[in-house]
């Protein structure tokens, strides 16, 4: 009997194709919208653990965020570099990782800062070496990958963090690529990591010493705060050029340390502190009424591709009451014909939400290949989301239950009525 | 020992509405034979044909094919049709979503049979549909969809063939010509035949006719 709902669902090929795409379509905007949040949530999360605390310049803490933790915004500002010895001296603190941003390779950001950012995300190398003396540059995987950058290569950095072919390159201060990192999946395989002192000397800001005593943790400096310029570049202000940097990515030692040192830096210094995980869960619960608002249409398109299953069918098994008589009569038992004409709305539901997986995975791909910002947070388009089960299982479902109805009607056919009817 | 009846109705009686159709009817029809009911429209013809196929319920009298009551349960009913009685309907009842042979090979594997396709050819062949057994029931003519239902009704090896007004829509010539090919093919197929009519210009080719009136049988 499934053969003979094949043979139907072809008997009427168009109104089952139609069906089979609208469905398809429900199926594929869910499948979007559940593997865009899904990992945009993960990619948020994985590039946020082990950061407790970031601390930049005043100005939205959503922007800080975006800028410091996942390297998709423009910074508030820069921050004076004393303020790393300061928070490395708290007991509450275990660890401080300051950044420096203000140029691009290529659109991927040349980020200052130290190694134990590497480590923060677990990085590790592919080839060559950590960076360390100036010019030095670890290059992630996508970067490279993308760029063609290979070990020994030396290259320009552009100015400012606005587009992808930046502004002004820094003619005289070229990098080298001293190593490549392997794939981590996080906001590390987009970036080209130097030392803070490198980005400093690129920027013709004089330092002395400071960096190794800063990097110990031992430093005393007394930098004054100066505010970023919007167009990202707040490196350094010209009149002054003293050293700043322009986010820390701070872990607390002890649980102590998030009750002290937000209010802390939020209530006695020019500087604010963002919690990641409040800002980050905002971000989302903002993404999310969109999210949800487009989720409720894909469901309502989907009940839309239910409904239009059931009116086909109803009609398809209205005007073939004379073959259900018929099959009746030539020794199909009831169960059967009511399972043929069940078996033609779950395949169509099926097929449906096969096209659907097809297309949504399809259309990501596409967007993620024309869209700059897909690529920015690396989604994956063919990654398969254990809900997209749950989709499925709902679209045949919608189905099963749109093909409930006719189905039904096989218990009620008057066969010798039927039968002597005319068609 | 008596030969059991392909057919055999014993007064017989069906009433709709509390208008009676058939009164106190009573048939044999031997196996292998060859019988036509004739009668003008409201005769009872096709009631006859619903009870003896198990469509309808008597309410009075038996109804007994090749030995077994057609007269129980809903679901024995279904299994005699099925195992011992092929029909064609008066509007033929192809399946427009199937081919010819699928539509002979539906009708085989519905009435239990293992898919044998040099029967289903060798049915066509005896009809004369070789050369149309992909053709799609909306592509044939009336009298090709004619021998296509014949055919299909022929496959799952039937004791009893029995047709419905199988020439209501013929000239005399295609009616003579359907009348030989149900009685050819039946008894290649070792199937005795059974049809009902009001085309008088039958009863010439069969060696039982019955006449239904309203109420009462003249034989």
């Amino acid at each position: 009997m499934f053969s003979l709902a094949i043979a139907y669902l072809r008997d009427r090929i168009l109104t089952t194709a139609l069906n089979i795409l609208l469905l398809g379509i429900a199926v594929a905007t869910l499948v979007m919208l559940l593997n865009l949040s899904s990992q945009v949530g993960q990619r948020f999360e994985k590039d946020a653990a082990g950061v407790d605390l970031v601390v930049g310049a005043k100005g939205s803490p959503l922007q800080l965020i975006l800028s410091a933790l996942y390297q998709i915004d423009m910074p508030t500002g820069n921050i004076p570099l004393s303020a790393v010895d300061t928070l490395r001296r708290d007991p509450s603190v275990a660890r401080v990782i300051p950044m420096a941003l203000g140029d691009t390779f290529r659109g991927y950001r040349i980020v200052g800062t130290e190694p134990s950012y590497v480590q923060l995300h677990q990085g590790t190398l592919a080839t060559g070496r950590m960076f360390g003396g100036h010019g030095e540059a670890l290059i992630g995987s996508e970067v490279a990958r993308k760029t063609g950058m290979s070990l020994g290569q030396q290259f320009l950095g552009s100015h400012g963090l606005g587009d992808a072919d930046g502004g002004s390159e820094h003619e005289g201060h070229p990098f080298r690529a001293v190593g490549i990192l392997k794939p981590t999946g996080s906001v590390l395989d987009r970036l080209v990591l130097v030392s803070m002192e490198t980005v400093w000397d690129v920027h013709g800001i004089h330092h002395g010493d400071i960096s190794h005593d800063h990097a110990n943790g031992h430093g005393e400096h007394h930098q004054e705060h100066h505010h970023a310029d919007e167009a990202g570049h707040g490196l350094h202000d010209e009149a002054e050029l003293k050293p700043e940097v322009t986010a820390l990515l701070v872990t607390y030692r002890n649980a102590f340390g998030a009750v002290r040192v937000p209010s802390l830096i939020n209530r006695q210094t020019d500087m604010q502190a963002a919690v990641p995980a409040i800002e980050t869960a905002r971000l989302l619960s903002l993404l999310g009424v969109g999210i949800d608002g487009a989720r409720l249409f894909a469901w309502l398109l989907a009940a839309t591709g239910g409904l239009s299953i059931f009116v086909a069918l109803l009609q398809a098994a209205s005007a073939r009451e004379g073959d259900l008589a018929l099959l009746r009569v030539m020794g199909a038992s009831p169960a059967r014909v009511f399972g043929t004409i069940m078996a033609e709305g779950l395949i169509t539901a099926a097929a449906g939400a096969a096209v659907g997986l097809l297309l949504g995975h399809v259309v990501l791909a596409f967007a993620v290949s024309a869209f700059e910002r897909l690529q920015d947070i690396s989604l994956d388009p063919w990654a398969l989301h254990p809900g997209e089960a749950g989709i499925v299982a709902a679209v045949l479902g919608i189905g099963a239950i749109a093909s409930l109805v006719p189905a039904i009607r096989v218990f009620r056919i008057d066969l010798a009525q039927t039968l002597a009817r005319a068609s | 020992m008596t030969e059991v009846a392909a057919l055999d109705i014993r007064d017989l009686g069906h009433a709709y509405s509390g208008r009676p159709i058939l009164s106190a009817f009573n048939l044999a029809v031997p196996v292998g034979s060859h019988t036509v009911l004739l009668g003008p429209s409201g005769s009872g013809k096709t009631t006859l044909i619903n009870l003896v196929t198990g469509l309808l319920t008597p309410d009075a009298g038996t109804i007994m094919v090749g030995g077994e009551h057609m007269t129980g349960s809903a679901a024995a009913r279904d299994d005699l049709r099925r195992r011992r009685i092929g029909i064609i309907f008066q509007t033929l009842r192809l399946v427009a979503a199937l081919s010819v042979v699928d539509n002979l090979r539906l009708a085989q594997r519905l009435s239990g049979q293992r898919r044998d396709d040099t029967i289903i050819d060798h049915l066509l062949d005896g009809v004369g549909l070789s050369h149309r057994r992909q053709a799609n029931p909306r592509q044939l003519s009336q009298g090709e969809a004619q021998r296509a239902a014949i055919a299909r009704a022929l496959v799952g090896k039937p004791d009893i063939l029995i047709a419905d007004e199988p020439t209501s829509a013929l000239d005399d010539l295609n009616a003579k010509k359907v009348a030989e090919m149900l009685i050819r093919t039946s008894n290649a197929r070792g199937s005795t035949l059974l049809i009902a009519t009001h085309d008088a210009r039958l009863k010439a080719h069969f060696e039982q006719a019955v006449t239904l009136k309203p109420f009462r049988v003249v034989a």
